[in-house]
């Protein structure tokens, strides 16, 4: 047992603040269905790469210079002459990298499990919500170590804003704060990448784990381990204490704490990832110039646009789309309107039916389908533009949009396979 | 507490008139914030557009003049260099009609500039940003028949005197024309009539 001077000091904190009651609500005593898969280990594989951005982020603006003159040289000097430098560094930019690996990944459990259906809408876009900061983090961070694909990279992108019509041009004047790029945008840049973001991410990580823990986690068999108060036998419950605020609502069924099922298990899928993360900061950083393009190695030169601009890996589905499309303001438009389609997904979907093991055979292609167009998409992006890949891009273009609007179409009247009860096995 | 009987619509109007009260302040704070990403006064002052006496310029003479840390380059052309790019050679140019958006709207026409006159051009290739050499007289060796031009030394790319692009070359479009307006002999590069 804990010795008295402990237990008396968490009796003194509760009674000031609902900290032993808030732990076990959403971790000691959190009911989290027994089925999670290896496709759950994305969720807390993003928290831990936010804690390595923030942390490895906060070390590096102690040795980097956000100004034109200086940012380049900053850099260089964080990899040569700072103790570690190196390794915050890579620690940081092969971060970025892993964050859009998770979370993609984690976005596409919630896909193939239906983890947007109705309850679950505010949830997902949350998500999404986070989704698009990210973006912006890394958009933005990209263009502080004033290499010349940050430069050229940001002028494409800030470009973007000036197919609108009317104010398009006083817009990306008054994003750039110059006529052109310059150490007025690397300022402004570097203030939102490591103060204004960072607070809208954390906040809307709350926000998520929050709404999360309100309607509850989905699983892989997409049925609901809460059945209604009175409706299951003693016996029949699941076998752990869980906190009150589940309990007087409802039965739980099927069910493990968070804390130590899933805690313990959490750290299986840290120790397989770290694996990999260490295999690409110590051999691979550059990710054969996918995470740190090598045009990025010379400082910004406003006079010499790199052989081929293309975006981080990351970005690369959505940069496809703009530049298949002639016409820069709907290129632009089918840009953001592909992100809108993914906000827009709780409400494509109109069937009730969430995992996808007992959802039609079309769902399953579609959604095939629709990964296979997003990696095309992905692929294209990284590539320079040629006809064939322009008409690939099409296609898969057609894919990507194509697939909220089939599922708009086929899911009303879904054939489906019978939900079963409760959760085997 | 006071005793004073409830009056709901004094209590409705207080807080209509508070909310309205804090949103055009809340409205007004965002000014300064908002503002403050315009470019700065030494932005603007780095930015601000340059004039050229061009009355001093010989017939074929090429100036080259820094605007917003670019190359412009200014050329007083002959009667000869105008009838070469009036008798044509379009149908060797990439966009003879300049469709792509690399001027204004009034350099719009075969010269590509507001005083046929005057060719006034930003200085950096299409391609990759190196400065295309003036080749007056002698450049028919690169293209027959057309004896001026600008030949980037970098890749090779050929523009003819209106910065128009050559076919087989790497430039994939015509030189840029920046907002340019004269007062009297006065050139002025980086501002235009409104027009723009």
């Amino acid at each position: 047992m804990l010795p008295k001077l402990v237990t008396d000091l968490v009796a003194w904190i509760d009674k000031r603040i609902p900290m032993t009651d808030s732990f076990n609500k959403h971790v000691g005593q959190y009911p989290a269905p027994k089925n999670f898969n290896f496709w759950y280990f994305f969720g807390s594989l993003a928290m831990l790469v936010l804690v390595n951005q923030i942390l490895t982020g906060i070390w590096l603006t102690m040795n980097y210079t956000p100004s034109g003159e200086e940012a380049f040289a900053s850099v260089e000097y964080i990899m040569r002459d700072v103790e570690y430098g190196w390794l915050l560094r890579y620690m940081h930019s092969s971060g970025a990298s892993a964050f859009f690996v998770v979370v993609y990944l984690h976005m596409l459990r919630g896909m193939m499990y239906g983890s947007y259906q109705k309850p679950r809408e505010l949830l997902w876009l949350f998500g999404m919500f986070i989704f698009l900061v990210l973006m912006a983090e890394g958009f933005m961070g990209y263009l502080l170590p004033w290499g010349n694909m940050s430069f050229w990279g940001a002028q494409v992108i800030i470009s973007l804003f000036g197919a609108i019509p009317i104010i398009g041009d006083d817009l990306t004047l008054w994003i750039r704060g110059d006529y052109v790029i310059s150490g007025a945008t690397l300022n402004r840049f570097f203030a939102l990448h490591v103060i204004a973001l960072p607070l809208v991410l954390v906040i809307l990580v709350f926000l998520h784990i929050v709404a999360l823990h309100e309607v509850g986690s989905n699983n892989p068999e997409g049925i609901d381990i809460k059945k209604p108060k009175g409706s299951i036998a003693e016996e029949d419950k699941a076998p752990f204490k869980f906190h009150k605020s589940y309990t007087d609502k409802y039965d739980i069924v099927d069910a493990v704490p968070f804390h130590p099922y899933y805690s313990v298990k959490d750290i299986m899928g840290v120790v397989g990832f770290l694996i990999i993360f260490c295999y690409v900061i110590f051999f691979a950083p550059e990710g054969g110039g996918y995470f740190l393009e090598k045009p990025n190695f010379e400082p910004a030169n406003p006079l010499k646009t790199p052989e081929h601009i293309a975006p981080v890996w990351y970005f690369g589905p959505f940069y496809t789309i703009l530049r298949i499309i002639p016409d820069k303001l709907i290129g632009a438009g089918a840009m953001f309107g592909a992100i809108v389609m993914l906000f827009l997904l709780p409400w494509f979907d109109r069937g009730t039916v969430k995992s996808l093991r007992y959802r039609s055979t079309l769902h399953k292609i579609n959604l095939v389908q629709f990964c296979i167009c997003f990696f095309v998409l992905g692929v294209l992006g990284t590539m320079s533009a040629s006809p064939l890949a322009n008409a690939i891009g099409v296609a898969a273009t057609v894919g990507y949009f194509g697939y909220f609007i089939a599922l708009f179409i086929y899911s009303k009247n879904e054939k489906t396979k019978e939900l079963p009860e409760r959760i085997s096995h | 507490m006071s005793s004073a009987p409830e009056n709901n619509g004094r209590r409705r109007f207080l807080t209509i008139a508070t909310a309205v009260v804090g949103g055009v302040g809340a409205a007004g704070v965002a000014v300064p914030f908002i503002k403050s990403w315009n470019p700065s006064e030494k932005a603007k002052a780095a930015g601000a557009p340059v004039e050229y006496d061009v009355s001093k310029m010989a017939p074929g003479q090429l100036v080259r003049i820094k605007w917003r840390g670019k190359p412009v380059y200014v050329v007083r052309r002959s009667k000869e260099v105008l009838a070469e790019l009036a008798n044509g050679h379009d149908e060797q140019l990439k966009d003879p009609n300049s469709t792509e958006p690399q001027q204004p709207e009034y350099a719009n026409n075969s010269y590509r500039s507001l005083d046929p006159e005057y060719m006034v051009l930003v200085g950096v290739c299409t391609h990759l940003g190196c400065a295309p050499n003036y080749r007056p007289g002698d450049f028919d060796e690169v293209i027959a028949g057309v004896k001026n031009g600008f030949f980037c030394p970098c890749h090779g790319s050929k523009f003819d005197m209106a910065g128009r692009v050559f076919h087989s070359v790497p430039a994939p479009i015509n030189l840029v024309v920046p907002p340019h307006m004269f007062t009297g002999s006065m050139l002025m590069i980086g501002v235009d009539g409104g027009d723009a």
